[in-house]
């Protein structure tokens, strides 16, 4: 089939307008139907990409599954996937039924609950699917409304500050992305990725207020997609939308963020600023890395202090977010597939956490550490559960957490092993903030009078957690199963980063000879 | 019949319809004919609008002070479309509120026969004979509720203001008249080219700061909020889009026809116009909590947004502007309807808060509505932000990056103020609702607008090549 990614891109939204075209009503009927529609159509989405997965060659470095159409103001309407993207794409499509499973005990407004999910998945495989530029910029800014509405509707007591911090903040990172992008349009004549992966970027010095810019315009792009991606990460010290948004949102909203959302920033700096301006990225490198290091180890501290379990959860993902952009400027084989890895990974693992929170607020209404404690005595499924996502994001071998942050470790480490030093760390710190967390959730006795009468997971719950379980597993003890698909990729891409930066490094060598 | 009368022979079959309404009015029950009146007008504008639109008429007429190209045809067609759109959805809105006058629909013809001179002019004083004429006819119709009193200052400071920035277009018009020798754009474009002499420059000035006051760019926007507070709801509508498109166009004659080959010596005053409107349009609308006020602060920052394509100076930069004058136009045409239907129990009401829960009263309503405001902040996948995109890129290929840069930065903060609007809808506390019954006519505009936003069609319905053409016709 040729249109298969559109299939996929398309259908959740098309499921999102039957909702809201024909659903009439809000019954309970008229609920359960909203919601066995929209894990159908998630279902279905995640049916059809398998067969993206199983047509995606592996060996192939190009872009494959391309279509390609006439659009407006001549731009493109084009999608395509390659071993960067496409396992990104296989988690949009994995984790939205969970999800959506995820929220049927909601009751307000359900129908357009549903709709905002499923517009909002439609929009996020866009994001890893698109190969025009402005596309892309579409698909990535559009996601912001449904999110918008998700925190703002359903979220918690000071839901309203949190979805205009939230959408302001990134949307500011963002313009300044689409005049870099118009920029590049206007240097390269198309706004084709493919063409602009291809298309060498200037690099000569430039001056800009009498300042001089190393790197040119490629520098100065680089700085402009730099402001959208590092506020969507998010990293250090940009990150201050992310607890807020976390802390208020709903529980699905929590998992699509962190799980989905936030992987949008990597897969830029992966797509764009890596390969198109590799001079740029080589420039301000080390200053991503020490921004990262300094992310893991200072949201490490800042996350064990937290009284809010959402908030404490938000935090580790700062952190491990930071181990993601260090593995990407690490700019090596190793840091970018951890950093792929990491990021895959995470979406398991901080998703399932957020649901794991989601499981115990739904039934106390409350996030507060302090008002639990001694739950392994009533609830020892969830007990399990819960230790093992713990374990998963502390980084423990035989967990996909380890393989994550292993590798970009590594890869660090051959670039500037200080870093990899600081970085490390945060490893430390990991264990002690989500030991302690899980310490004084789950251990310890049930004193707690409102405790006494919480139940265990129910079989809904259960099925939601066991792909999760089995992915972050199967992922620990066998992780070919990802650095297969994207290596051949991501070494196209070193190979290509080490020729267009081999004159840079080349000048820096010399110029510290000659010192 | 000459070719003169030829080429300005939709002019004259609306002015003749004028007239004649006029008198059919006066000798018969006056006021009883307004409903009728509307809707003939309505449909002569969209006839003429066809019309304009299949001819190919192009040519000048009386000695070039009438100019017939693709750029008159495009913003001639816009203008009429969009004020019979106004004209129809206001109707109930005029029966409801007891201004049923039958002058309302003589005079939106009139001040539509100006615009239709305005943006086809090819001398000064062409110009300044079509300004006149809407401007005078709209000044009347802002202070149609005679016994209002915020309508009659509206009308009063729309008169004052208005009279002022004649002036000050009318002394440019005679400076550049005394330096250029002439008041034919052919003529003056001779004079104004190479080094230009200081006088002439002076003249441009003035009429570029007499043109902003037309277009309500800031520094020169104090009008825009009274008046649009004031005005009756539809007069509000017909002056948020069809002058606007007019002002801008007659801004773009001026520039291109008569200043085109001294681009550098208008360009730097346009972008600073374009800056300061677009930060003034976005910052002041945060404090607004009339909707009408809020959508004035609004027209004002998009106003600046249409300048920044101007002030590229290119016909990228044209084409870019009609472009973002015909889908302004229509969201504003979408937002509109939805104030017109703004009633609680009976009264009008346009206090921004009476939309708590609007998306429980009526969801459909508020979907669009939410389409309409995503769409003025520029957010994709939305039409707004493939119009804001094509000024952008119009900006940047000129070299004004900083003005791209800081546009946008504004653009984040008018952000604010159209999500304040949705958040009032989705997630407001409960108030007293809004009345649900709602004329046919407005709930159709909220719709098809609604639903437009979201219409990307390849080419947008043939709306980028006809403003390419346009664009084309324009700058040489």
């Amino acid at each position: 089939m040729d249109n298969l990614l559109s299939i996929v891109t398309f259908t959740p939204m098309i499921a999102a307008a039957i909702l809201a075209l024909f659903l009439r009503g809000d019954d309970a009927a008229a609920q359960r139907n909203a919601k066995w529609l929209a894990l159908g159509a998630t279902t279905f989405t995640f049916i059809v990409s398998l067969f993206v997965l199983s047509g995606f060659d592996a060996s192939n470095t190009d872009f494959q599954l391309v279509e390609e159409r006439d659009w407006v103001l001549g731009l493109r309407y084009k999608l395509g996937v390659d071993g960067i993207s496409v396992l990104f794409v296989m988690l949009t499509t994995f984790l939205m039924p969970l999800v959506i499973a995820s929220c049927w005990d909601v009751t307000t407004r359900v129908k357009d609950y549903m709709v905002a999910l499923l517009v909002l998945e439609s929009l996020m495989i866009g994001v890893f699917c698109a190969l025009d530029l402005i596309l892309f910029y579409l698909f990535f800014e559009a996601g912001l409304i449904p999110m918008f509405l998700i925190i703002g509707i359903w979220g918690g007591a000071n839901r309203i500050y949190a979805s205009f911090k939230f959408f302001l903040y990134t949307l500011l990172g963002s313009v300044l992305m689409l005049v870099a992008m118009i920029a590049m349009y206007l240097d390269a004549g198309t706004t084709d990725i493919p063409t602009l992966l291809a298309h060498q970027f200037s690099y000569a010095p430039l001056n800009v207020l009498g300042l001089e810019v190393v790197g040119g315009a490629q520098t100065l792009l680089w700085l402009a997609f730099f402001a959208s991606f590092a506020v969507k990460m998010p990293m250090w010290p940009v990150h201050t939308w992310l607890p807020d948004a976390h802390v208020q949102a709903p529980t699905a909203g929590s998992v699509v963020l962190a799980a989905i959302l936030l992987k949008m920033g990597g897969y830029g700096f992966l797509r764009f600023s890596l390969p198109m301006f590799p001079v740029g990225s080589e420039v301000m490198g080390s200053l991503v890395l020490w921004l990262s290091a300094i992310a893991i180890v200072y949201t490490s501290l800042v996350a064990m202090m937290q009284e809010d379990m959402k908030k404490l959860i938000a935090y580790s993902s700062v952190a491990h977010m930071g181990f993601v952009t260090m593995g990407i400027f690490a700019a090596n084989q190793q840091g970018i597939d951890g950093a792929i890895f990491q990021m895959i990974s995470h979406g398991f693992v901080s998703g399932a956490l957020f649901l794991c929170v989601g499981v115990i607020y739904d039934r106390m209404h409350t996030r507060e550490i302090a008002a639990y404690g001694g739950l392994v005595n009533r609830m020892p499924a969830y007990a399990l559960v819960f230790m093992l996502f713990t374990l998963a994001n502390v980084g423990l071998p035989g967990t996909s957490g380890f393989v994550g942050e292993f590798l970009t470790l590594m890869g660090v480490f051959q670039v500037n092993t200080w870093v990899a030093l600081v970085a490390t760390t945060g490893v430390i710190f990991s264990a002690c903030y989500a030991l302690w967390l899980y310490r004084r959730v789950v251990f310890g006795d049930l004193i707690k009078e409102s405790l006494r009468s919480i139940t265990d997971m129910t079989g809904r719950e259960r099925a939601i957690f066991a792909p999760l379980v089995v992915a972050t597993i199967l992922l620990g003890v066998y992780p070919s199963l990802i650095t297969d698909i994207i290596g051949p990729s991501v070494a196209n891409l070193v190979e290509t980063y080490d020729i267009a930066t081999a004159d840079l490094v080349l000048d820096r060598a010399v110029a510290d000879a000659g010192h | 019949m000459s070719a003169d009368l030829t080429i300005i022979l939709p002019e004259i079959v609306l002015a003749v319809y004028a007239l004649g309404a006029l008198l059919a009015a006066v000798y018969t029950g006056k006021d009883a004919l307004t409903r009728l009146l509307i809707w003939l007008t309505a449909a002569v504008f969209i006839v003429v609008a066809f019309w304009i639109g299949v001819s190919s008429e192009i040519g000048t007429g009386f000695s070039a002070m009438i100019v017939k190209d693709g750029f008159s045809r495009f913003a001639q067609v816009t203008i009429l479309l969009s004020a019979a759109v106004v004209l129809i959805m206001g109707q109930d809105h005029m029966a409801r509120f007891g201004l049923e006058k039958f002058e309302y629909p003589l005079l939106i013809t009139l001040a539509v026969i100006g615009m239709m001179v305005m943006v086809s002019a090819g001398n000064l004083l062409t110009l300044y004979m079509g300004l006149e004429l809407q401007s005078l006819s709209m000044y009347v119709v802002a202070s149609l509720r005679r016994d209002n009193v915020k309508s009659t200052e509206a009308g009063l400071k729309y008169f004052v203001l208005g009279a002022l920035s004649s002036g000050l277009l009318l002394y440019g018009i005679s400076l550049t008249y005394g330096y250029a020798g002439s008041t034919e754009f052919s003529a003056v474009i001779l004079a104004a080219s190479g080094s230009v002499p200081l006088g002439l420059l002076f003249g441009l000035v003035f009429m570029l700061a007499g043109l902003a006051f037309k277009v309500s760019a800031a520094p020169f926007h104090m009008w825009t909020p009274d008046v649009y507070e004031g005005a009756p709801t539809p007069v509000t509508a017909f002056m948020a889009t069809a002058p606007k498109v007019a002002a801008i166009c007659m801004f773009a004659r001026v520039t291109h026809d008569a200043f085109g080959n001294v681009v550098s010596d208008w360009q730097q005053i346009i972008a600073l116009l374009s800056l300061l409107s677009m930060f003034v349009g976005s910052i002041a609308a945060i404090g607004q909590r009339d909707i009408k006020r809020l959508m004035a602060y609004s027209s004002i920052a998009h106003m600046g947004y249409a300048l920044m394509g101007l002030a590229a100076g290119t016909a990228g930069g044209v084409e870019a502007m009609l472009l973002y004058m015909a889908i302004y136009v229509v969201m504003n045409i979408g937002t509109f309807a939805f104030i017109l239907s703004m009633t609680r129990d009976g009264l009008e009401t346009t206090d921004i808060t009476s939309l708590n829960q609007l998306s429980k009263a009526r969801p459909g309503a508020a979907l669009a509505l939410l389409l309409l405001m995503f769409s003025l902040a520029g957010i994709p996948p939305t039409l707004g932000f493939f119009a804001k995109f094509a000024v952008l890129q119009a900006a940047v290929d000129a070299g004004l990056v900083w003005l791209a840069v800081l546009g946008m930065i504004a653009s984040v903060i008018g952000a604010f103020y159209y999500l304040r609007i949705v958040y009032y809808m989705y997630f407001g506390e409960s108030g007293t609702p809004l009345d649900n019954e709602v004329p046919v006519f407005q709930m159709v505009a909220l719709a098809a607008s609604g639903v437009l936003m979201l219409a990307l069609f390849p080419n947008l319905l043939g709306l980028e090549p006809a403003a390419a053409n346009a664009a084309a016709a324009l700058v040489r």
